[in-house]
């Protein structure tokens, strides 16, 4: 059965276009959603896709988590569907309370965009194939793209292990160069840098797909389950 | 009713935008040890007094204008709250 995954649309997203086409060409079904629908259309898994939604207007993310649409993402996320957050998303699903922490602005104010170096820090189901120490390369794009969390929080979340994903080098200012975190039952995942833009060697880099993969093999599971 | 909510950043909580105008200040020749840079929003809440005005904006400051991570917020009536 081909896995069908909904991306979400809010009024100034810009990147839900190649989210759709990249989850095309990993061979899955990809579903648009608008920020408005009250479903997902049946999509056993979800991206909440990169841009400015509502504006970033109050705080990037704020506005879109209190969409209709993000409480189909909440259904999905309680029923241990796969939810991936990517840049913008990231920010949504923080805000949302599905994710620990929060998006601030680059310490630095300047926007980066940039291929950066991620390193895996443990085995994951959302890192098919790779191990603790290899290093994924994939771009950001982000002016607000500075993790913050508290320091009791980052303890806990290093101790459950849901740090994904660390920057090489910091292009943002992060909290312990933190750029991918997971909810503590491991279903919901964001970061600030692009896989949907990797998915191709010709542009670079392909690594994008393992995180895209990672999502369709949970996506599979639920749905064998 | 009339009511205010200030969200300003934690204290201890890194603020670029608040540093980056303390530095602007500095070019002019203002000494400024700290610049913190927040948010003010001005609500006309469809309640009964302001005593209730307050009671809602905290409620609508918490759930939405601010951030408990890495904000705080005051609510201000701008009508006089009776005991």
């Amino acid at each position: 059965m081909t896995v069908r995954v909904a991306v979400v649309a809010f009024p100034g997203s810009c990147d839900d276009r190649d989210a759709l086409r990249a989850v095309g060409l990993m061979g899955a079904e990809p579903v648009r959603v608008w920020h408005a629908d009250p479903d997902l259309g049946g999509a056993e898994a979800v991206i909440v896709p990169g841009g400015f939604s509502y504006g970033d207007y109050l705080r990037p993310g704020a506005l879109a988590a209190l969409s209709p649409a993000m409480g189909a993402v909440r259904d999905l996320a309680a029923a241990g569907g796969p939810v991936l957050g990517i840049c913008n998303g990231f920010q949504v699903l923080t805000e949302a309370g599905l994710l620990p922490g929060v998006l601030r602005p680059n310490a630095h104010l300047q926007f980066r965009s940039q291929d950066v170096a991620l390193r895996v820090q443990h085995e994951s189901p959302w890192l098919p194939g790779v191990f603790a120490g290899d290093t994924l390369d994939i771009p950001v794009k982000h002016h607000d793209g500075c993790y913050f969390a508290a320091p009791a929080q980052l303890e806990a979340l290093d101790a459950a292990g849901q740090v994904l994903l660390r920057y090489v080098h910091n292009p943002n200012g992060s909290v312990e160069n933190i750029a991918c975190v997971t909810n503590a039952a491991g279903n919901v995942a964001g970061l600030m840098p692009h896989p949907e833009h990797a998915v191709d060697p010709l542009l670079g880099s392909a690594d994008g797909r393992i995180l895209l993969q990672g999502l369709l093999d949970q996506a599979a599971v639920e749905a064998v389950i | 009713m009339k009511v205010t909510v200030t969200v300003r950043p934690r204290a201890g909580i890194l603020d670029p935008q608040g540093e980056a105008v303390r530095r602007s200040l500095e070019g002019l020749g203002y000494a400024a040890s700290d610049v913190r840079a927040g948010k003010v929003f001005d609500l006309d809440l469809d309640v009964g007094d302001a005593r209730e005005a307050v009671r809602v904006a905290g409620r609508i400051a918490e759930q939405v204008l601010s951030n408990p991570l890495i904000e705080e917020f005051d609510v201000a009536a701008q009508e006089p709250v009776r005991p």
